[in-house]
């Protein structure tokens, strides 16, 4: 290696430098540390004690921890879908050439810049039972579905909307609802690969007479498949790790625990029970979990994803 | 971009997410924020004259980065939880300690989500000097060894168990040694709404004594129906549907046997309670009452289910009285000791405590200070301050004569009387009660949801008893070995 290389490799390594410090002290040490811990009984405060594999034994015993892997794992097959459809679909008409085009994306950026706590505060009250607005919307959508159309007339009078909070069945559906309404982020990543779509592709496609739907369907989303397979991955990781906002929402994940979500548990497990180790062994099965099914993603879109040009 | 370069990029990402999920409690963390931070700032006004020369309008100049006074003294850090009004009193009464002595000065801090920023704190080996946690907890903060033993202290400045209301003392008391020291303590009775009584023809000076009264009574103050809606409700135990853990100690339960350490979730006491309290969901409905709570608004605001009068009665704390004042007029209420079963009557006078505290982290700098400043808030005097300023009682068994005249609280005296009472039920002395706690809560939802009382309560026994073997195994090698 000459004079001039090895100056560049030594700038090279010093400008990564921080970085790499960085990354070491506050990722890669606690990681490691976390999988020791996972071995280990550990409170803290208290030197750990090495345990072996116990923690993993119990976990694999544990029925709220079993529970609260079931809700996430429930919680994410309704809510990935849906926010990808949602998302999709919403970029895709604010991607339109209209009049006020970008006041449009602001509106459906908003909501994802409002910190997490004042969103779930937010919902506490639209999804009030007896007068949140959501219920309210959806008495007075039904009793005009019944006024116009008699068949459709709720049979039991006694009938009333979901009662989100205290209902075991709509904990995680309100959730999902909650979730759709923040996909702005989602949309600004679609938005941008929406401006990578060739446009001859769609000069080529008019030529030989698509029409919008085939365009959408056999130009638009080939060209964003590398976005949506992006948008998908991140998904998984995100659902796995829902927290704030049923932390703040569903104490404890009432009623019943049908809102106790994985990363509730393990902080439950880590701070109030003070079970450092057990909690750490949470973490590395949550970290496989994701990354098996991230993997799996991966695999399965890749024969579906097209990279452009 | 190639296969391999996709895989790389796509680990990298999964590292970081997977890291970021392991350490998901510091992602928490960040959650609560350190709020409203007291320091002694050096503020340059104009002065008032000036202000008149210049004839314009007021002018403070905001420095971006305020300079903290250096202190003479040795100062004490104090974190605390409280804001507000709380925290205003607990201001006070540093203050008043500062100005007692030219030693020590206390600083307090405001601080979220304590517990959890002490122990990092602590474990990091920079806790604070105190910090006022919760008493429910001295277990598992004295089994974690989070904090000192403050016995040798006690002992050396002449501090007595008798000065102290026995139910509140007891809470300070775990394997042999205290633990921390009371800063203000709280207790539950029976909240009427007078009114409400007289148009239900009762008279609101004979409230329930016994919990078949209070039954009996809540069924007449009920106006609507199962069928129709609810527009009142005389009691329900959900309502505010805070100590749904320990609904059993209403009927003589305990939630484990100290002589031979076994989880008591489902004894016949609890079994009893938990069933009583599943009477209210069969016999009222509980679709029909979930739809009436649905309108009920948060507990700080005039919706308030009681203080809007769609609950008649509830089970409130000697901190009621602010929120009735706050948003409340001519609210006619009374306080009355909880009712006991008719068949136990030895169990009159029941009442919940609990009570805030104030500890000395492991490893603080200036336990000197710190033991002072505790001191301090140990006197009548520091006490009466700040319990008045919280409107609270006091845990002493010595209270001035100013303190009740100046209590704005009617029935100050009830509450404190109430925590005297020996069936002054303080939560129970183990470090996995806030576990044991959730199980209970998850419990009371299962078992309002019509499950089967004896089978719920047996499976939480199930689930906490090897927890509680363990427990009482590494507090018995403590113990043995002398520590701490």
């Amino acid at each position: 290696m000459n004079e001039m290389k090895r100056k560049e490799a030594l700038s090279g390594f010093l400008f990564a430098l921080p970085w790499v410090i960085g990354f070491s002290v506050f990722l890669l040490w606690p990681l490691m540390a976390s999988l020791y811990y996972s071995f280990t009984d550990f409170s803290v405060l208290q030197p750990p004690v090495w345990v072996g594999v116990q923690n993993y034994v119990e976990l694999a015993q544990d029925e709220v921890f079993l529970k609260s892997l079931t809700n996430t794992f429930v919680f994410a097959a309704m809510a990935l879908p849906l926010g990808l459809v949602f998302s999709i679909s919403l970029a895709l008409l604010l991607n339109a050439k209209i009049k006020g085009q970008a006041l449009y994306r602001t509106i459906f950026f908003i909501p994802s810049i409002v910190p997490p706590v004042s969103l779930a505060m937010l919902w506490l009250f639209l999804f009030r039972p007896e007068i949140g607005l959501i219920n309210v919307a959806i008495n007075q959508v039904m009793d005009a579905i019944g006024a116009l159309f008699p068949l459709f007339r709720q049979p039991n009078p006694n009938w009333n909307p979901p009662d989100w909070f205290n209902d075991p069945a709509w904990a995680k559906p309100a959730l999902v609802v909650m979730g759709l309404w923040g996909v702005g982020n989602a949309i600004v990543i679609y938005l941008a690969g929406l401006q990578n779509v060739p446009q001859p592709l769609y000069e080529a496609a008019d030529l030989d007479g698509a029409t919008p739907w085939q365009k959408t369907w056999n130009v638009t989303l080939p060209m964003l498949s590398p976005v949506i397979q992006f948008n998908l991955v991140m998904g998984v990781i995100g659902s796995f790790q829902v927290f704030t906002i049923p932390y703040i929402m569903f104490p404890g994940g009432r009623p019943e625990r049908a809102a106790m979500f994985y990363s509730m548990y393990l902080y439950d497990n880590a701070f109030p029970f003070q079970r450092m180790g057990y909690a750490s062994a949470m973490g590395w099965i949550m970290f496989i979990i994701i990354f098996i099914l991230t993997m799996i993603t991966l695999r399965l879109s890749d024969k579906k994803v097209h990279y452009g040009s | 971009m190639s296969g391999s370069g996709k895989l790389g990029g796509a680990a990298l990402v999964l590292l970081l997410a997977g890291s970021m999920a392991v350490m998901e409690g510091g992602g928490a963390l960040a959650l609560g924020r350190v709020v409203n931070p007291v320091m002694q700032v050096e503020k340059t006004v104009v002065g008032e004259a000036d202000k008149e020369a210049q004839g314009g309008p007021e002018f403070v100049p905001v420095t971006l980065f305020p300079t903290i006074k250096p202190s003479t003294r040795s100062v004490v850090t104090y974190w605390e939880k409280w804001t507000g009004f709380e925290g205003d009193a607990m201001r006070a009464v540093a203050e008043a300690f500062n100005a007692s002595q030219d030693k020590y000065e206390v600083r307090i801090l405001t601080v979220s989500n304590i517990p959890t920023k002490v122990t990092l704190a602590t474990a990091g080996g920079i806790p604070p000097d105190v910090a006022g946690l919760f008493g429910p907890n001295i277990t598992q903060y004295s089994m974690q060894n989070l904090v000192m033993p403050l016995d040798e202290l006690i002992k050396r400045d002449g501090i007595k168990e008798s000065d102290y209301v026995p139910s509140y003392w007891d809470m300070l008391n775990v394997d042999g040694k205290i633990w921390a020291m009371p800063s203000t303590p709280a207790s539950t009775a029976l909240h009427i709404n007078k009114k409400h009584f007289r148009e239900a023809g009762l008279d609101p000076e004979n409230p329930p004594k016994t919990i078949e009264e209070l039954d009996e009574v809540a069924k007449k103050m009920t106006s609507g129906s199962r069928q129709e809606g609810y527009k009142r409700l005389g009691f329900i135990p959900a309502e505010p549907g805070w100590w749904r853990d320990r609904f059993g100690y209403l009927f003589g339960a305990k939630m484990w046997d100290p002589a031979t350490g076994k989880v008591t979730a489902d004894s016949p006491e609890n079994v009893r309670a938990y069933t009583w309290t599943q009477s209210y969901s069969t016999n009222y409905g509980r679709q029909a009452i979930t739809d009436f709570q649905g309108g009920f608004g948060s507990f700080s605001s005039p919706q308030n289910a009681y203080l809007d009068g769609k609950v008649s009665m509830v089970l409130q704390g000697v901190w009621m009285h602010n929120f009735i004042r706050q948003f409340t007029k001519d609210f006619e209420w009374a306080a009355v000791p909880f009712p006991y079963p008719a068949d136990q009557p030895q169990l009159a006078n029941q009442t919940y405590v609990d009570m805030d505290i104030l500890v000395i982290p492991r490893g603080a700098k200036n336990v000197e200070g710190a033991w002072a400043f505790i001191k301090y808030v140990q006197s009548q005097e520091g006490m009466e301050l700040l319990c008045l300023g919280q409107r609270k009682h006091s845990p002493l068994t010595n209270v001035s004569q100013e303190f009740w005249d100046k209590h704005e609280n009617p029935y100050v005296r009830l509450f404190y009387d109430l925590a005297k009472s020996p069936n002054a039920m303080a939560p129970p002395k183990i470090g996995i009660w806030p576990e044991y706690s959730g199980e209970m809560n998850n419990a009371f939802d299962r078992i309002n949801n019509g499950a089967d009382v004896k089978e719920v309560l047996a499976a939480v026994t199930k689930r906490m008893q090897p927890r509680l073997d363990k427990e009482l195994f590494l507090r018995r090698k403590r113990l043995e070995a002398g520590q701490p």
